[in-house]
């Protein structure tokens, strides 16, 4: 193992987050480096096809993969602040010493000494439990996009989206976009979980979504054949006849939960709210957590839309400049100020009053320094 | 077998690097150069990437970010490779991994 | 829960509600080029219909949350909002076009095969099904990102069900 790396902010994860706390702390003037576990920085950015909502602000109108490049073409400028370390995965944060443990690939290790860390980890997604759903096929919606968006390679030919949130309702609409076709979206609840506009996007091509259904059954012997879905009652009980349904894929959109091993490793005080989708840390109004030297950003602050995670990491950039003493402090708070209006603006409609309600469980206004 | 790719999209163009060739469990195969083992075995229609091993099942792709060990497989004779984030490099011998991988320190 | 409430919260429009109106009828039979339909029911934060409106039809948003509000007087049928609104929840109706069964719609398309001009296309409605046939007019990208805005020559009398179209192999 090679010796000691230093750096004044360690930013872990390369999504919409990480991205824009690493830009925004650069800007200030910070050194930064930045890991992430993948093969291309953006994260989910670079899977999106379709245009991103909010405003101007957040590029809306605008591609996801394109917001993606734009973040990475502004990043290019500040090539002396930021290092980028790709394909390479913070394994362990160690509380004793504040150093966090790297590997590039599956062997290359290293440990690196951070000023500051920004966690923007991101997410993972959830999987339901039902008979057969470890055959291959049955695939995570990420996955899928990675496969189609990122590779040009179609998952297969027909799929069972499972879950009509945004993430199964824009995947679905972007598996048709590849030519696969789609043979329906379950969704457990009594109503689409996403944004009804890209409910009806995928309606009017032809596409059933079965409100009040689940998967039953994956079937297939060594591979996905298909799958047995029913509707539910109001307590989630099976009612009424198990409908057969011919796939290849079952495309698993049932949620996401966020990545924070790190912050547990940290000490972070960390807190259950149902309403950001699992675990998160207790942060204050610059997005730093209990731990004095740790920032989090993004879903693995709480599930939310990308275009919050590009906000909440600049707040993070932010904050970590002010704690080392970059940039001056009327840059600062109007940064700061202009940037929490913003989500403020993004947590306005009825998806966003969920987040708010979240929020308020796990947010102090600033740790005593 | 030739590579199935997604040819025509109304929204991306694709662009792949390098083609190089590999071999899975023996039989040749093509792929991108930097892309995902995974996804190169996709295109060329392996969806059994590995065999669990207690119950002998099968696994195959499933997160593509490194996280949920479904796409382990045996990788120029290293075994528990993430696939989904492993990048392809012409030569490369990629194999079924059966039960669990025998490191190779254990196997001297 | 009734089926009119079921078909809406799989997205389909059913009736017309806030964020989801018909134009006024007078003002439309007359309105050369046509008046935009936005189906936007959902308060959700989103904008560029507002924004991107040459003419300030679509009026100022209080909240970027709002649903969009049209001042009818003021929309050209430019289909502008067409092709730029991230949830393809606007169309364009002209009522003056060709003769008093036919009427020309300025839909949202982002799929292949890429429509030809002069072609006949099956004109879906909100759940999908194939109600008429369409002649395809124009087809045109008008932002440069490969969202299409495709003119359909349609039924007048399915202009208030017709929302996408299925180029026909």
């Amino acid at each position: 193992m090679k010796g000691l790396r230093q750096t004044e902010v360690l930013v872990i994860g390369g999504g919409p987050a990480g991205l824009s706390a690493s830009l925004e702390a650069a800007s200030l003037g910070c050194q930064v480096t930045l890991v992430d576990s993948d093969l291309a920085l953006g994260g989910q950015l670079i899977k999106q096809t379709h245009k991103f909502f909010g405003s101007k602000d957040e590029r809306a109108g605008t591609r996801g993969f394109k917001i993606s490049e734009i973040l990475l073409e502004e990043l290019d400028g500040y090539k002396d602040r930021v290092k980028v370390h790709m394909n390479c995965t913070a394994t362990g944060f160690y509380r004793e010493d504040g150093v966090v443990s790297c590997v590039i690939g599956e062997d290359e290790y290293f440990r690196i000494k951070p000023g500051k860390i920004v966690m923007a980890t991101g997410a993972q997604e959830r999987l339901l439990p039902f008979p057969n759903n470890h055959l291959p096929g049955v695939y995570g919606a990420g996955a899928v996009q990675t496969l189609m968006n990122v590779y040009g390679v179609a998952p297969g030919k027909r799929v069972l989206m499972v879950g009509a949130g945004n993430i199964g309702l824009i995947v679905s609409y972007q598996l048709m976009q590849a030519g696969v076709e789609i043979a329906g979206i379950v969704e457990a609840m009594d109503r689409v979980g996403g944004y009804w506009v890209h409910a009806a996007k995928v309606r009017r091509m032809g596409v059933p979504i079965y409100l009040r259904h689940t998967i039953k059954e994956a079937l297939g012997d060594r591979v996905i054949a298909g799958a047995m879905i029913q509707e539910i009652d109001d307590k989630f009980q099976p009612v009424g006849k198990e409908i057969q349904v011919d796939a290849d894929i079952i495309c698993m959109a049932v949620g996401l939960t966020p990545t924070c091993e790190l912050l547990w490793q940290a000490g972070c005080e960390m807190v259950f709210v149902p309403q950001l989708c699992g675990h998160v840390a207790q942060r204050d109004l610059f997005m730093r957590t209990s731990h004095p030297d740790i920032w989090v950003a993004g879903d693995a602050a709480g599930i939310e839309e990308a275009s919050a995670a590009m906000v909440e990491g600049r707040i993070a950039g932010v904050g970590v400049a002010r704690s080392l003493g970059k940039g001056d402090s009327s840059e600062h708070s109007k940064r700061l100020e202009e940037y929490r209006r913003r989500l403020a603006d993004l947590r306005g409609g009825e998806v966003g009053q969920k987040i708010c309600q979240g929020l308020e469980c796990c947010t102090v206004n600033e740790w005593g320094v | 077998m030739i590579m199935d790719l997604i040819e025509k999209h109304p929204i991306l163009e694709f662009k792949h690097g390098k083609k190089v060739k590999f071999t899975f469990d023996g039989n040749e195969m093509e792929g991108y150069e930097g892309e995902p083992i995974a996804a190169a075995l996709h295109a060329n229609g392996v969806r059994i990437y590995r065999v669990t091993p207690v119950k002998e099942q099968t696994r195959g792709f499933f997160c593509a970010i490194g996280k949920c060990s479904s796409c382990f497989m045996v990788v120029d004779g290293v075994p528990n490779v993430r696939t989904c984030v492993t990048p392809l490099k012409t030569g490369m011998r990629v194999e079924t991994q059966r039960g669990k991988g025998v490191i190779a320190m254990d196997a001297e | 829960m009734n089926e009119k409430e079921k078909l809406f919260n799989s997205g389909v429009l059913v009736e017309t509600r806030k964020g989801a109106v018909e134009p006024p009828v007078d003002l439309w039979q007359n309105k050369k080029n046509g008046l935009v339909i936005i189906e936007c029911p959902q308060r959700i934060p989103c904008n560029p219909c507002h924004t991107s409106c040459p003419t300030g039809a679509v009026k100022p948003f209080r909240d970027i949350n709002d649903q969009p509000e049209i001042d009818y007087e003021k929309c050209t049928g430019c289909a502008r909002c067409v092709a730029v609104c991230p949830g393809l929840a606007c169309f364009v109706v002209d009522l003056t076009w060709g003769d008093e069964d036919t009427a020309l719609m300025k839909l949202p398309y982002e799929m292949l095969p890429v429509p030809e001009e002069g072609k006949s296309v099956d004109c879906l409605n909100r759940v999908g099904e194939p109600i008429s046939r369409g002649k395809v007019v124009k087809v045109l990208e008008p932002m440069h990102d490969r969202t299409m805005v495709v003119h359909v020559e349609v039924p007048r009398s399915k202009v208030m069900e017709i929302r996408t179209i299925r180029v026909v192999r």
